[in-house]
Order: C-alpha cells, then sequence, then structure tokens
C-alpha cells in the first residue's frame, strides 16, 4: 500500500496542473466543442492583441513580479549576514511564522489603508508637517505603475523567504564556518555574504522561483493593490473569464497562455540575473576584502527586514483601528470614537463563510497531511531521499494559478464533474499539499533512525512504532505542518472562486470582493477575521504539545 | 611565511564558570614558536577555552581574566580582529570555492602576487599544481594541509588547534602532526592546541595542562 503513495500524490499533483493547462492551450487556438470552437484558428490571439493596455499589463505584471522578488530576497539576504545572534534576529525569527500565515489579501488591504492618500500614514505627517488639511490628491494605492502591489507583494514574501532559509541553513554548518571566516579577519557581515550565501542560494532557488510565478501572476493582492484601466495581466484574464459574452472565453484562453510565457519569462530573467552575479562576485569572493562596506550593509541588513516586519504589524493594527472607527475627519490620526457596530452588523454574514472556510481548510489540510505523512514514512523505509521529484512537488507552486485553473474547471466538467465544495476542497488540497511536504519534510527526515530500531529492537511491529515513536516524537512539527497547511488554505482566493464557479464563499472570497466596493470599516472587519484566523490554528499547534506534556526537546535538537 | 611574529600569547587567570561554577582555571604564557597542549576528556571545557580566546564565548558562560597577545588586550576586539587563526577537526574548505579560492581566500586583500603566494604554498605540503581542484574531490589528508596553508596565508599572530587530528587514520595523523607543528615553530606562533590524544601532546613537545 504504501509504496504507490508517493505515484499517486505525483500523479495528484501532475494531472490537476497538465489537465488545467491542456484545457487552456486548447481554446487559446480556438478549440473548444463546447462552446462551438471546432476549429484551430489564430482569431482568439487576434482578439487579445487588439486589447488597449495590454502590454502595460504585461509590462506591469512582469516588473512587479521581479522587482518584488529582488527586494524580499535582498532584504532577506541582508538581515540573516547582518543579524546573527542578536536580539533582533531572535525576535524577528519568532515574528516569521505568524507573518507568514496572514493571508495575502489581508496584509494587502492593510497596506492599503496605511498608504492611502487618508491612510495612516497620511494622517501621520498632517496637518504638520505636510500642511494637508483634506487627504491629498494622489494615487498611491493602485499606482500605475504596479509599485503599491510591488511593496505590498515584498511584506508577504520576505517571511516566506526568511522561513526557507532558516530551514535549509542548519545543513550548511554555518556556525562552524563563520568562526573560520571571522577568524581568517572578516567582518561578521561580510563573512555571512562570501561563506554562507553562496552555499545557501542553490537551497533556496526553487522557493525563490516559486515567489516569482506567484508575484507576476497574483489575482487578489493585485485586484486590492494593482493598477487599474489596465489592471495587471493575471486581473484581466478573471475579467474576460467571467465575462457574460461566453466567446471572450477563447481569448481569456489566449490570455492565460501569455500570463504563463510572462511568468516564463519572467524566471528567465531572474535566470540569467543569476549568472550575471555568479560572474560579477566570483572576484569579489577571494579578493581578500575583509571589512569594507560591512557597516553599510549590517545597517541595511537590520533595518530592512525590521521595517517591512514593522510595515506588515501596522497594517494589520491599521485593520483592526478601522475595523472600530466610528466618526473620524481626515487629519486626525485616531478616530473620535470607537465603535463595535460594524462587527455587530458583520457577525449574521460572517457565520456561514466561516463554517465554509474551516470545512475547506480541515478537510483539504487532512487529506494532504494523510498523503504527506504516508510518503515521507515510506521515503524513510526505502531508505529514499527525492531530489529530482522535489521540481514535481512545487509544480503547482510553479505553474501560475491563473494559467491552469480554468481549464481545470473544463476538464473537470468534461468528466461530468461540477463546479462544487469538493472541487474546491481537491483545489486547495493541491496548493495545500507542497508547503505541508516542505513544511515537514526536513523534521522527518532528521528524526534519528536509532530510535525506531531501538523500537524495533525491543519487539514492536515497524507499523505500531510508527505510532507509538514516530508520531508522539513529531507531533510538534506535525502540528506546525498542519498549521501551515490550513493557512495556506484559508488564504486561497482563485481555486475557491473559479472551482466554485463563485458559488462556494469563505471569508477570503467575501473580503476581496469587498475591495471595489471601498467601505473601509467593513473592509476591516472581514480582513481582520481572515488574518485572525490561521492564527487559531498556530497558537493550537504551539500550545497542544505542551498540554499533553510532550517536550519538544527532539524538535530543536 | 610570518616573519613579524614574536609575540607571547598570554593567559592570566583566565576562569571560566557556567552557571555559577567554575569549569576551568589557567594562567600561562605561550612564548613565540612553542605549543601550549590543553588535555582533558570530553565535558572538561578546552573547547570553551578555545572559544574565549578566539572570541566566540557562548553568553551562557561568564569569564574572567586576561587575554593578551603582546601588550594588546585581546579581549577588547572582536573575533576577526584578535588575528588568531583556527584549525577544527574538519577542514571546512569552502564547497563554492576551489583549493586556488580557498587559499585566495586566506591572504590579505593587498598580499603581493597572489598567484605566486598560493602556488608556494601549495608546493610547501607536496600539492603543487592543485589550484583549480574542487575541495571535494582532495583526500581527507589533501584537505587538512589546504586547510593548513589557508590558515599561514592568512598570517595570524597565534593560532588555535581543536582536535586538528582527530578525524585522521593513525598514518596520516603522525604526518600531519610533524607538518603542523613544524610549520608553525617556523613562522614562530604561540599555538593552544587542546586535545584528548597523548600523542598529540608529545609530539607538539611543549608544556601540558591537563583539565578535569
Amino acid at each position: 500500500m504504501l509504496r504507490y503513495v508517493p505515484v499517486l500524490m505525483i500523479a495528484l499533483l501532475v494531472i490537476p496542473v497538465t489537465a488545467g493547462l491542456g484545457m487552456v492551450l486548447l481554446p487559446a487556438f480556438g478549440y473548444l466543442p463546447v462552446l462551438g470552437g471546432e476549429q484551430l484558428s489564430l482569431a482568439p490571439w487576434q482578439a487579445l492583441f487588439s486589447q488597449p493596455g495590454l502590454w502595460r499589463s504585461v509590462a506591469v505584471s512582469f516588473s512587479s513580479g521581479l522587482a518584488s522578488t529582488a527586494l524580499a530576497l535582498l532584504v532577506v539576504v541582508l538581515f540573516l549576514a547582518a543579524s546573527q545572534g542578536t536580539l533582533l534576529d531572535r525576535s524577528l525569527r519568532r515574528l516569521v511564522s505568524p507573518l507568514l500565515a496572514i493571508p495575502h489579501a489581508a496584509v494587502a488591504f492593510g497596506f492599503a489603508f496605511l498608504i492611502a492618500p487618508s491612510g495612516l500614514m497620511a494622517r501621520l505627517i498632517s496637518p504638520w508637517p505636510s500642511g494637508w488639511q483634506s487627504p491629498p490628491d494622489a494615487l498611491i494605492v493602485n499606482d500605475p505603475w504596479g509599485l503599491a502591489l510591488t511593496f505590498g507583494l515584498v511584506l508577504k514574501e520576505a517571511p516566506f523567504l526568511l522561513l526557507m532559509s532558516l530551514a535549509a541553513l542548519p545543513q550548511l554548518q554555518a556556525d562552524k564556518r563563520l568562526q573560520l571566516a571571522r577568524s581568517l579577519g572578516y567582518a561578521p557581515t561580510i563573512a555571512w555574504l562570501k561563506v554562507i550565501l553562496p552555499a545557501l542560494y542553490p537551497l533556496i532557488r526553487l522557493p525563490v522561483y516559486a515567489v516569482i510565478a506567484y508575484a507576476t501572476s497574483v489575482v487578489d493582492m493585485a485586484l486590492i493593490l494593482g493598477p487599474r484601466l489596465p489592471s495587471t495581466l493575471s486581473v484581466s484574464i478573471l475579467g474576460w473569464f467571467n465575462d457574460p459574452d461566453i466567446t471572450r472565453r477563447f481569448m481569456a484562453s489566449a490570455a492565460a497562455v501569455l500570463q504563463l510565457g510572462v511568468t516564463l519569462a519572467a524566471l528567465i530573467s531572474w535566470w540569467l540575473l543569476e549568472q550575471l552575479v555568479r560572474r560579477f562576485s566570483r572576484h569579489w569572493l577571494t579578493n581578500g576584502s575583509r571589512r569594507r562596506g560591512a557597516a553599510t550593509l549590517t545597517v541595511a541588513g537590520r533595518g530592512g527586514l525590521a521595517l517591512t516586519s514593522l510595515t506588515a504589524l501596522a497594517a494589520l493594527l491599521g485593520l483592526a483601528l478601522f475595523s472600530v472607527a466610528g466618526f473620524w475627519r481626515f487629519p486626525e490620526f485616531l478616530p473620535q470614537s470607537l465603535v463595535l457596530d460594524h462587527w455587530q452588523r458583520s457577525a449574521a454574514m460572517l457565520a456561514a463563510p466561516l463554517v465554509t472556510t474551516g470545512v475547506i481548510a480541515l478537510v483539504a489540510t487532512g487529506l494532504a497531511t494523510l498523503l504527506v505523512v504516508a510518503a515521507l514514512e515510506n521515503e524513510q523505509r526505502q531508505h529514499l531521499h527525492p531530489r529530482r521529484a522535489l521540481w514535481l512537488l512545487y509544480l503547482p507552486l510553479l505553474v501560475p494559478q491563473i494559467a491552469f485553473l480554468f481549464g481545470l474547471v473544463v476538464a473537470a466538467e468534461q468528466i461530468g464533474v461540477r463546479p462544487q465544495l469538493l472541487l474546491v476542497v481537491a483545489g486547495h488540497a493541491l496548493f495545500v499539499l507542497p508547503y505541508v511536504y516542505l513544511s515537514l519534510g526536513e523534521s522527518y527526515r532528521r528524526l534519528d533512525p536509532r530510535w525506531l530500531q531501538v523500537a524495533q529492537s525491543l519487539g514492536i511491529s515497524r507499523n505500531r512504532a510508527f505510532w507509538k515513536v514516530r508520531l508522539p516524537l513529531l507531533l510538534a512539527p506535525l502540528l506546525t505542518a498542519v498549521a501551515v497547511g490550513l493557512a495556506v488554505s484559508i488564504g486561497q482566493y482563485l481555486p475557491t472562486q473559479l472551482l466554485g464557479a463563485g458559488r462556494v464563499t469563505t471569508v477570503t472570497t467575501e473580503a476581496v470582493a469587498l475591495a471595489s466596493g471601498g467601505n473601509r470599516r467593513l473592509i476591516g472587519v472581514w480582513a481582520l477575521v481572515q488574518a485572525g484566523l490561521p492564527l487559531i490554528g498556530f497558537i493550537i499547534a504551539l500550545a497542544l504539545p505542551r498540554w499533553l506534556g510532550v517536550t519538544q526537546r527532539e524538535s530543536n535538537r | 611565511m610570518n616573519d613579524a611574529a614574536t609575540e607571547s600569547l598570554t593567559l592570566e587567570k583566565v576562569c571560566i564558570r557556567l552557571a555559577g561554577q567554575a569549569l576551568l582555571q589557567v594562567n600561562t604564557r605561550i612564548a613565540p614558536g612553542e605549543v601550549l597542549t590543553v588535555m582533558g576528556p570530553s565535558g572538561s571545557g578546552k573547547s570553551t577555552l578555545l572559544a574565549f580566546v578566539a572570541g566566540f564565548l557562548d553568553s551562557a558562560f561568564d569569564a574572567q581574566g586576561q587575554v593578551r597577545l603582546g601588550e594588546q588586550n585581546l579581549l577588547a576586539l572582536p573575533a576577526e580582529q584578535r588575528g588568531i587563526g583556527l584549525l577544527f577537526q574538519d577542514p571546512l574548505l569552502f564547497p563554492h570555492l576551489s583549493v586556488a579560492g580557498n587559499l585566495r581566500f586566506g591572504l590579505p586583500r593587498h598580499a603581493p602576487d597572489k598567484h605566486r603566494q598560493i602556488a608556494q604554498a601549495l608546493e610547501q605540503v607536496g600539492l603543487a599544481g592543485f589550484e583549480n581542484r574542487d575541495p571535494a574531490t582532495l583526500s581527507g589528508g589533501q584537505q587538512a594541509r589546504v586547510a593548513l596553508m589557508r590558515l599561514l596565508l592568512s598570517q595570524p599572530r597565534a593560532v588555535l588547534l581543536d582536535e586538528p587530528f582527530s578525524k585522521l587514520d593513525t598514518a596520516l595523523r603522525q604526518e600531519m602532526r610533524a607538518l603542523v607543528f613544524g610549520q608553525l615553530r617556523e613562522a614562530g606562533l604561540p599555538t593552544l592546541l587542546v586535545t584528548h590524544d597523548e600523542a598529540d601532546a608529545a609530539a607538539a613537545g611543549g608544556p601540558i595542562i591537563a583539565l578535569g
């Protein structure tokens, strides 16, 4: 049984993605019999290329994706280089998981409330020193070049890349390497960049690629922070697919293929950038320079991540403030009164989406966790260490959601599955599974095999040893992986929207739908609920092992 | 290769405590070219002493006393400015750099004629022509020799050895001891060796302090 799990898992990841891509590729060239497209043609492409502002959309998607990834990686790398062992390091490390758990949409709303012309930052500097008595007339959120979107993305990508780096660092003997470089006279920050980073980067390359793919094609954040008329390519595609004029589907499919091309172009550009950096840093690595620039880099490294983390926290506080704000005139920093009206009025409407969100998250995460644990157990028993299969695991994260989810709906309809809750759950599991695997895999492999050998030598069967020894020892990382899975599911916008055909409403789809309305107090309530939900999972994951009296010694080793 | 090294390393009334309990006490002076061996079983605090002198002591420990190189107070300096070279059990050659890259990493920034210095250093340890090799393709003994030359090229003012021979096989161990102690003596560097192997201490030929 167990030995078929990896095949099953890969199939569950690969088949939906390829089927979805196939059912987008065909209509992109005019073939979709259900809609009367019987012949291959280039008409969809001609229609697409005659859309006004198309190239602007493409440019914004490409540039915001690449720039946000580069910025987030820079912030994380400099932070790690500059802050090892400092108090800042330890406190930010504790913040990283909660920050990562907050859904993209909630962060985007909070960030928008911070930087908007009538937002908290403008209020902070008004009326003095800015002199503004009314909100400045400037397009800050939804700016045409996607700068707000870029910075919003950085807020979410930095914690992800930090967590991935922290997970990879223990494999590198980082402490010893740093001691050695420092004993050779290198300042700590320079030492880290010269001896740790070149070894670390290959280990976080896949996560970086996943970030690029995500950032070039994100929908929910772009709906909230991105430009309008034209919007980013991904948002335009969503509009075309949902157009009442059903023949627009062909053009939308062509656009989805174009999105795939934009993401691919971004990935290739990044790869070229990697080669350039490698070539130009080769001399610097061994030129013997030990201290030059250390002070500047140290300040930048500590400041950068502290700034992004503080911004994310301030964004959440902003959400909270708006959700209870009464009358609030512009230059005043705080509302005149705090009221619970918006919460009371939303309570009734929150109930149903909350239940749906919870059910989808629990079932999808449960399924994914079951598969991942089975695959990891099989890996241990067969003494495998899959490196190449890791690429397949990343497939749903590397292919833009908007490029294959529409096709997936069409493909599902072909085999008689209508969009509904079950399809949504399956779709969520597709994105939850890789994260659960990434979160649990390293702890699972690092558990000392002698624990199980001892158990078996005491006459306990392999299966009983799994339940009696391995699972209790891995309880803490297992619960964390579940919490990560729940958080990923709760934050999903596009899969819920598309695979549920708009009829499955979760807290996230409701919150994003409020974006166009512009009622900040209502948005504050919904976004805060959305942000709070995943935290519950993390709190349980932290508290349960202690409550059960299982220490975390093993996972800390 | 380091003619200027004529300072001695002084550990004056050094006392390291953990949670209020005295772990070790040392009061000694290591002359240029001399190797002082600190012996003790594991857990006796040998490595803690090295971490203290090198500047990497964990903040859980509480240390008193003075460490001086010549007249200079080392404890006031961060690790990277102490001029103290380290040799660990593992050679720790950086895998992203070639053999020459590793040696170049040790050379001071404005060292003259780096190319020739590296070639000479490799020749000195019988590895002439190994410049472009990937460190992972070298045997354990070869890696240890490159690590030693990287240390010497960085022109340290004193050297700390943390059980540097314990991972080598017996035959190689003899050879490496002779090489390491010979080179350090020739460079006139005060050296502190911690080990639990008495043969190391005998080969070092200097004074011995027993801990624990």
